[in-house]
């Protein structure tokens, strides 16, 4: 069988410890999302729509494998893609938790998109210039993928804000939901500012105003209020995780888990 | 213990290089049988190692790309039926793959095939709420809309041709 690896690229003299830390969370946050969204397969609202979530969702997968494989030799462990994604335990997992929140109705997970896709483009715009090579590489890809991402999401909830009574009943009950969750995108520790000092991370607070005007302007189309209050749920970073987590990795894990070692 | 030194090359390398660089060439995208990925831009470089050994670079297209594991596999038993052993296939992700890459015999091909080739450069940013004007493949009309942003595959988007009525693939600009 001819061998096929992936060339590593690593190369940065940040701290291993704080840049898997760092890469795990940009994985992890990829790699929820695009498993919630891989659950709208066989039950998306549209055929055109089923493909859309499933591509999406795809991107996000891709750009999680190369995240978890750098993450792997960063560590220096041996751990491959497969055992940083099904062997860890829901206390490992370091995503956001706007990322594992069940995906609701249409309008939640459209809206859900969108917020975290306003963040993505600018952040992986911004990561493009990480000292650490494998990082910019990454980001360079899905800031492309994720303009399409945001743009996909923006068209369907202008439809769904400024659709029918029902579309927008459900639009503002998500928005309702869903606001309290946006915070935690902005959200920095000591140990991700010691990286933005050493030029590999991206500060994640100073992506807000471009967030926000992204945000106005899609709400605008859409005839959207933008919410007052400023309080947001916290903990995805350290862990701490919404009952939501547990079941959703208990169905990702539960193949890999029951025959450990399998390869294809 | 010494480093073993570098192996001389050799009078033949370059014919060989040539051969391999020809073979890989070759492989044709898993999706779109039309499209070498060559001409896709999905094939970097062909080089012989320190060993003589024979070591094809390829980039995926989109991240969550299905077909590179397929392409990866191509590109070696490609390389294999050439003369080639053990050869080794190495993917990178940098510099990103763009459709800019894609050489104008491919996008030709893409048309004849009944797949729209990606419209303009992809440099730059893209509007919020811009829309790309998509010529039919069939009938060369401009009068086309977009179905479905996401098509068969990550890299398409569905369109309908309003002139012919005919529906057909556009390749995205990324």
């Amino acid at each position: 069988m001819p061998r096929v690896r992936r060339r590593p690229e690593t190369g940065t003299d940040a701290m291993p410890s704080a840049l898997f830390d760092y890469t795990l969370r940009l994985a992890d946050d990829a790699l929820v999302l695009g498993h919630r969204l891989s659950e709208w397969t066989s039950r998306a609202p549209t055929l055109e729509e089923e493909m859309a979530l499933a591509n999406v969702a795809l991107d996000l997968i891709g750009q999680a494998r190369a995240l978890y494989a750098h993450a792997g030799e960063v560590e220096g462990r041996g751990r491959s893609e497969d055992d940083l994604a099904y062997f860890r335990e829901e206390g490992e997992f370091r995503n956001l938790l706007i990322a594992e929140l069940p995906n609701g109705d249409f309008a939640f997970t459209v809206l859900r998109q969108v917020l975290v896709s306003a963040f993505m483009l600018p952040f992986w715009e911004a990561l493009e210039r990480s000292r650490d090579p494998t990082l910019a590489a990454v980001a360079a890809k899905a800031a492309k993928e994720v303009a399409y991402h945001l743009r996909h999401g923006s068209e369907w909830l202008v439809r769904l804000g400024d659709g029918t009574a029902e579309s927008r009943r459900r639009t503002l009950a998500a928005l309702d939901e869903l606001w309290p969750w946006a915070g935690e995108l902005f959200e920095m520790d000591p140990a991700e500012r010691a990286l933005v000092e050493a030029g590999v991370a991206v500060d994640r607070e100073a992506l807000r105003p471009r967030w926000s005007a992204t945000i106005d302007a899609v709400f605008a189309e859409a005839g959207l209020p933008r919410p007052r209050g400023g309080w947001s749920q916290t903990g995805g970073r350290r862990g701490v995780h919404t009952e939501h987590l547990g079941p959703m990795l208990a169905v990702m894990q539960s193949l890999a888990r029951a025959h450990p070692g399998a390869t294809w | 213990m010494t480093t073993p030194a570098p192996r001389r090359p050799e009078p033949d390398d370059a014919m060989r290089l040539a051969r391999a660089r020809a073979a890989a060439a070759s492989v044709a995208d898993p999706e779109i049988p039309v499209l070498s990925i060559e001409d896709l831009g999905v094939l970097r470089e062909v080089r012989l190692d320190g060993d003589g050994r024979v070591e094809a670079v390829i980039t995926p297209t989109y991240s969550g790309c299905p077909a590179m594991s397929m392409i990866a596999v191509d590109v070696a038993l490609a390389l294999e039926k050439a003369g080639f052993a053990e050869p080794r296939v190495v993917t990178v992700l940098s510099p990103a793959w763009t459709t800019d890459w894609m050489t104008e015999r491919g996008r030709e091909a893409l048309r004849r095939y009944g797949i729209a080739p990606p419209v303009g450069l992809a440099g730059g940013r893209r509007a919020l709420f811009g829309e790309t004007e998509v010529a039919c493949p069939h009938c060369r009309s401009a009068e086309t809309e977009r179905i479905s942003e996401f098509g068969s595959t990550a890299c398409k988007a569905l369109y309908r041709c309003r002139s012919c009525r005919e529906p057909f693939d556009y390749f995205k600009c990324i």
